[in-house]
């Protein structure tokens, strides 16, 4: 099994697993507090002392770097598991009750789908404020779409097979047979579906957050830092050059994975896609 | 027709999350006398009842009238946009130039030279390009070449030659989606039999890849351009923000920060109908391009 998967996807997963760890530990694992100021040694470039240097207040940049990643990666994954699990709900049922009340709950799908995600994400924030639970609640309502049309497909299909006729010919009830019967099936692609999800959201949170519309102070995530680091780029390049490659490395890392796994989990549409 | 629900719902939506957030376009530091505070909003129909507000504002939108901003006085919203909408425009297609004329290239070569070292680059850089936010590319490549190498302006909006970077980064992006997919879509067509009766017949290779296979593998490509020019249009106001370009995306965000309801609604609905004229247009080239596609 392990072999299938290709070197890039295992690196991917290392260094994911490592970022993760990283952010989980991040008071055991950062040298200083996100809040300590050493004020001496303001826009310091990295050093021993302070390996990604520090911001304009002292404060260390790696230290601000490992719980951002926190919220960063938080986001990224939590908005996706509540949008996968809104989105399979809706799509099962969407997909297995059929006809008139699944082409009703596909209107709403369709026009959910066809607003541009940024702009709407934009609004919510806007509506709910400024601050994590905003962002978290604006990515969660514009992604359950695609994840909904995407389980309602797979239902459709599987739901012909003999082996589900035969469990509603024995009486079971709708919510077994999507529970026991067609969600083990749809699993894999769910678990490819999150990992292209997931830098998605990452995507969307640091660039909210790096037009200062996103995450609020006191919070910082990676998008937010590379906004600080933004305005000083001409001369301390490295303020916006770590939290920046932090957000590509993770995003390239999840892309990388997601199609490592669609390649193990689901080689039917990695044919098509690859 | 999906486009007219779309808009009304973009129209309603946008209506009622900018009346239901807190703090009013007319919050400031100053304390004003509740009097001047109720003219001002009997004058933009602020103290009438929800309901009212929204058909007031929905009949002024039927007659094209967005009406006025409420921090730029003395501005039309329509004005607005008609002076920032030609410059939005304007990257846009050259974000879209710099989308298909490296990403179809790219994605026919790779192809053409299947797991060569030439493929395999062009597949990581096409990877790398998906996943790089438009601001990290925007930032590394002002820092590169305006700050370091000094060859191209760093902001605003004067020439080509400041469209250039951020065109780039607006577009490298789906260039690399774009490459990903002709690559994909030429295996495909250079596997297909037609192909091989090409070659079987003595025609060359650049008649081959120009005529028989650039031909057919267009219709992936125009598919795809609906939720480009989506992309694009959301993309639009992250990098005008960063370059300080005077477009629709800079002031939208403003609005944001201002609660300037009219204008973040009319900004809005630009974007909305920009974007269902897209994929309007996209259907219809698809049905041209390709006669078995219909619509009912």
């Amino acid at each position: 099994m392990m072999n299938r998967f290709s070197l890039a996807s295992k690196l991917s997963a290392g260094f994911l697993l490592i970022v993760s760890a990283t952010a989980v530990l991040a008071p055991w694992v950062a040298p200083y507090s996100y809040e300590t100021q050493d004020t001496l040694k303001t826009l310091a470039f990295p050093s021993f002392e302070h390996w990604m240097g520090t911001d304009r207040l002292g404060r260390d940049l790696l230290s601000r770097m490992i719980y951002g990643a926190r919220v960063s990666l938080f986001i990224g994954v939590f908005t996706t598991l509540f949008a996968l699990l809104i989105g399979t709900i809706y799509g099962a049922i969407s997909g297995y009750v059929g006809g008139r009340t699944d082409n009703l709950m596909m209107r709403l799908v369709d026009v959910v789908f066809a607003l541009p995600d940024l702009l709407m994400i934009i609004l919510i924030t806007v509506l709910m404020g400024r601050g994590v639970a905003g962002v978290f609640i604006a990515l969660t309502l514009v992604s359950w779409v695609t994840v909904a049309r995407l389980v309602r497909g797979e239902v459709l299909r599987i739901k012909e097979f003999p082996y589900v006729q035969a469990a509603r010919a024995l009486g079971a009830s709708p919510t077994r047979i999507l529970v026991r019967e067609i969600f083990p099936n749809i699993l894999s692609i769910l678990v490819v579906t999150m990992s292209f999800r997931v830098p998605v959201a990452i995507l969307a949170e640091s660039t909210l957050s790096f037009i200062g519309l996103g995450i609020a102070p006191p919070f910082s995530s990676w998008g937010s830092l590379a906004n600080d680091g933004w305005t000083a780029i001409k001369f301390y390049p490295h303020l916006i050059l770590f939290p920046s490659s932090a957000i590509f490395l993770t995003i390239l890392s999840f892309n990388f994975l997601g199609d490592g796994l669609r390649e193990v989990l689901d080689p039917r549409t990695s044919e098509s896609t690859a | 027709m999906l486009g007219i629900p779309v808009l009304v719902t973009v129209a309603t939506l946008t209506f009622l999350i900018m009346h239901v957030v807190p703090g009013g376009p007319f919050d400031t530091e100053k304390i004003l006398p509740p009097e001047i505070i109720a003219n001002i909003e009997a004058k933009y129909h602020l103290d009438k009842p929800l309901p009212l507000q929204y058909l007031l504002y929905m009949k002024q939108l039927l007659q094209g009238d967005l009406g006025p901003s409420y921090k730029y006085l003395g501005r039309d919203v329509s004005d607005i946009i008609r002076d920032t909408f030609p410059v939005s425009f304007m990257l846009g297609l050259c974000a879209v130039a710099i989308v298909l004329g490296l990403g179809i290239p790219a994605g026919m070569v790779a192809a053409y030279w299947k797991n060569s070292l030439l493929d395999r680059s062009i597949l990581l850089l096409a990877a790398m390009g998906i996943s790089v936010p438009s601001f990290v590319l925007a930032a590394m490549s002002v820092w590169i070449f305006s700050h370091h190498w000094h060859l191209l302006p760093p902001a605003l909006w004067e020439g080509p030659r400041h469209m250039i970077l951020p065109a780039f980064a607006l577009g490298a992006g789906f260039a690399g989606y774009v490459a990903r997919l002709t690559r994909t879509t030429v295996l495909d067509i250079l596997a297909s039999d037609y192909i091989r009766t090409a070659r079987a017949k003595g025609l060359t290779e650049p008649v081959i890849m120009f005529k028989h296979v650039l031909k057919n593998s267009i219709y992936p490509i125009v598919s795809v351009m609906g939720p480009l020019a989506a992309g694009l249009v959301t993309g639009s106001f992250v990098i005008e923000y960063i370059f300080s370009i005077p477009g629709m995306g800079r002031f939208f965000i403003t609005a944001v920060t201002n609660r300037d309801y009219p204008l973040i609604m009319g900004v809005t609905l630009v974007y909305a109908v920009l974007i269902v004229i897209a994929n309007m247009i996209v259907d219809m080239v698809y049905g041209w391009l390709d006669p078995r596609v219909n619509f009912d």
